[in-house]
């Protein structure tokens, strides 16, 4: 799939899809082609205007909304018979969801699936990045629960596809600012805000603001689908994506205190376990297959 | 040490036989039919067709089995399902004043052209438990409607006369304002909500299509907190009629409408509160409310939130949750609102780590600032910094 432009590849998964028609009653990747066209139009508005949310005609899946719906629709739409299809979910390969998702598009499309971030053609994810840095012919699907940056801040639609529409990102800053002020720091852990191209403030998802900066000029394409609010949104390959932040306060990247328990690994994002009753505390890699090859590199068994 | 979270695969194998052997519950007792459910829990039925957004009593019988009896879970099962479906084209409105009616009640004139008519419904009986059926499971004889007799209400005709729409007879007098789509049906735009994602401001039309298959429970209090105060608009239950109405369509190839079937559905008209101005002759406006089945309660609701939402229409101040197209519109459908309360369940170690990690830091400076201070007073476990 290398040197092939995004269009192409829609082209080609949508006829190739229909030779794989009706395997098991269903149509190659579960959606029928007059939906998969409707999303890759989405799609391609989206990676036209970085950053900005494209509303589109979202279906119900049989996976409950806020489970990763929206991201599934935009694997479905992307997905051709020779890719290799990664799921993680916090990190993981064998989360449950992950797994069902997963299983979802092995019985509806039958592609490969891997567990190794470098041999995925397509990536789909909740809430991280992977750590392995990401290759120009991969793509990044981000499953998104709320696609509006300012929704916290503006309950009402209207009011914040206005202030989209004007880049008027002023209340943002307010609210970071009074973040400072209350707590010394931006309070804001994950999903935090990015501004993309210059152009349209964006929420990268529930990732944590550890893997902002992987957001930055990446070398894959990264698809971001909201099913129950029917929006895509997307980073077209080397898009610059700042962090908001002030002169006085500038982004950090959170570090973590500890080392990963298993690889040994210092500078991944660490999830933390307890591991008996009187509160001892371990921290192991919250990407399973970068703390599974950087074991297997030290010679550890994981 | 991934034991907690890798086999993931294996327990949700292990977790769905599970949920089979709990569904199916005792096996002494047979198996309650798919069949069963379509004739003896019509009501469960029409609710899951509505919500569903889906007509056919065998698959929203289908999907009650398969989801013990959970509604919800039985309305996203058949929503799913409907998601799959092609779309072949829009009905030819439906003619509900044609309706066969089996109920038809106004509640603002004592009589009226076609009458009052009760059918089968739940009002003024006493509710007490019947443990008759709890005894012998079978309605006593004496109400078996197959014995002829002069009493016997499946005897009656079911149209005995035309039955005109209460409110099109105040329309005739001017007293209600005639509905702009109305004038032409055939030129009006019809938006489908399961194609478009809805934008705001949105159109009555497509309000009407989500409250259609919006959630009883979020409608009925939402129309109850209109009742109370919250954006309050005098309503008048103008009619009820259940019963059931054709469904024609218009084929390309053909050129003129056809019928394709019957379907029994329940519509409410609400007559509300006028409004009117120097230029314009006061009028009653109205809510409106149709729904799959016989589903009185939450047509009714419809139809009262259908009116709060007009408010913009009739320069009424929007100051109440039932008057807000973007809370009402946005949180009713309980497929979205399940989902989304639903995924608090799935993993979130990545997000909370990350709060975890700020609140050790905000306490650990506030523990130094206030370490000055009297240590003593701190009332809290001492900070557990990280190692």
């Amino acid at each position: 799939m290398t040197n092939m432009t995004t269009e192409t590849r829609f082209a080609q998964s949508g006829r190739e899809s229909m030779e794989n028609t009706a395997a098991e009653g269903y149509n190659f990747a579960y959606l029928d082609e007059q939906t998969k066209r409707m999303i890759r139009r989405g799609l391609l508005k989206a990676v036209a205007i970085p950053g900005f949310q494209v509303p589109f005609g979202g279906r119900e899946m049989p996976l409950p909304y806020g489970w990763g719906t929206g991201g599934m629709q935009v694997t479905a739409a992307i997905l051709a018979p020779e890719d290799i299809l990664k799921v993680i979910d916090q990190g993981a390969d064998d989360t449950t969801n992950a797994v069902s998702i997963r299983a979802f598009f092995e019985r509806t499309a039958r592609v490969a699936t891997t567990t190794r971030s470098g041999e995925a053609t397509i990536i789909q994810t909740r809430h991280r990045i992977p750590e392995t840095p990401l290759k120009r012919d991969q793509m990044m699907v981000f499953q998104v629960p709320i696609p509006e940056p300012l929704r916290f801040i503006e309950p009402s639609e209207t009011e914040t596809a206005t202030l989209h529409a004007l880049g008027d990102y002023g209340v943002m800053h307010v609210k970071l600012y009074e973040d400072i002020v209350a707590h010394g720091h931006i309070a804001t852990c994950y999903a935090y805000p990015v501004e993309v191209n210059d152009r349209y403030m964006m929420d990268p998802s529930p990732i944590p603001r550890f893997d902002n900066p992987k957001l930055h000029m990446s070398p894959a394409l990264m698809l971001f689908g909201a099913g129950r609010e029917k929006r895509l949104y997307a980073l077209p390959p080397y898009t610059r994506v700042v962090s908001i932040d002030f002169e006085d306060y500038p982004f950090e990247a959170q570090r973590q205190d500890g080392v990963c328990a298993i690889c040994g690994s210092a500078n991944t994002y660490l999830d933390e376990l307890i591991v008996d009753d009187r509160g001892t505390r371990h921290y192991v890699c919250s990407d399973t297959d970068y703390c599974q090859e950087h074991a297997g590199q030290q010679g550890i068994r994981a | 040490m991934y034991v907690a979270v890798k086999g993931g695969e294996k327990a949700i194998r292990n977790a769905h036989r599970l949920l089979a052997r709990t569904r199916r519950g005792d096996t002494s007792l047979p198996e309650v039919s798919v069949a069963q459910i379509q004739a003896q829990m019509s009501l469960a039925v029409a609710r899951v067709m509505d919500e569903g957004a889906l007509y056919d009593t065998e698959l929203a019988a289908l999907a009650l089995k398969q989801a013990a009896g959970d509604q919800v879970e039985a309305i996203f099962l058949l929503r799913a399902y409907r998601a799959t479906l092609p779309r072949f084209c829009a009905s030819v409105p439906l003619e509900t004043e044609t309706m066969r009616v089996g109920r038809r009640v106004s509640a603002i004139y004592k009589d009226l052209p076609g009458g009052q008519r009760l059918g089968a419904t739940f009002d003024y009986s006493h509710r007490l438990l019947d443990f008759s059926l709890l005894a012998a499971g079978e309605t006593p004889e004496k109400d078996d409607f197959s014995v002829h007799s002069a009493e016997n209400p499946a005897e009656e005709p079911v149209m005995p006369m035309p039955c005109p729409h209460v409110l099109n007879l105040l329309t005739e007098e001017g007293l209600v304002k005639t509905e702009e789509t109305l004038a032409n049906p055939a030129e009006a735009e019809i938006p489908d909500i399961t194609r478009e994602p809805l934008a705001f401001p949105s159109s009555r039309a497509t309000r009407l299509q989500i409250l259609a298959r919006g959630d009883e429970g979020f409608l009925l209090a939402m129309a109850y907190s209109t009742q109370r105060g919250y954006g309050r608009n005098h309503p008048f239950a103008g009619e009820i009629r259940v019963g059931a109405v054709d469904v024609w369509l218009e084929a390309e190839e053909t050129g003129f409408p056809v019928p394709a079937g019957e379907i029994d559905l329940t519509e409410c008209e609400m007559v509300n509160q006028f409004v009117g101005s120097p230029d314009i002759a006061p009028q009653f406006t109205r809510g409106y409310g149709l729904v799959f089945g016989s589903a009185e309660r939450k047509a009714m609701a419809m139809a009262l939130v259908d009116r709060a939402l007009r408010a913009d229409e009739y320069n009424e101040e929007i100051a109440s949750p039932a008057q807000q197209e973007e809370f009402v519109l946005a949180h009713c459908d309980n497929v979205e609102a399940a989902g989304f309360t639903s995924h608090l369940k799935l993993p979130h170690y990545v997000d909370f780590q990350s709060e975890l990690g700020l609140i050790r830091k905000l306490r650990a400076e506030y523990a130094r600032k206030h370490s000055a201070r009297a240590n003593a007073t701190m009332d809290n476990q001492p900070l557990q910094v990280t190692p």
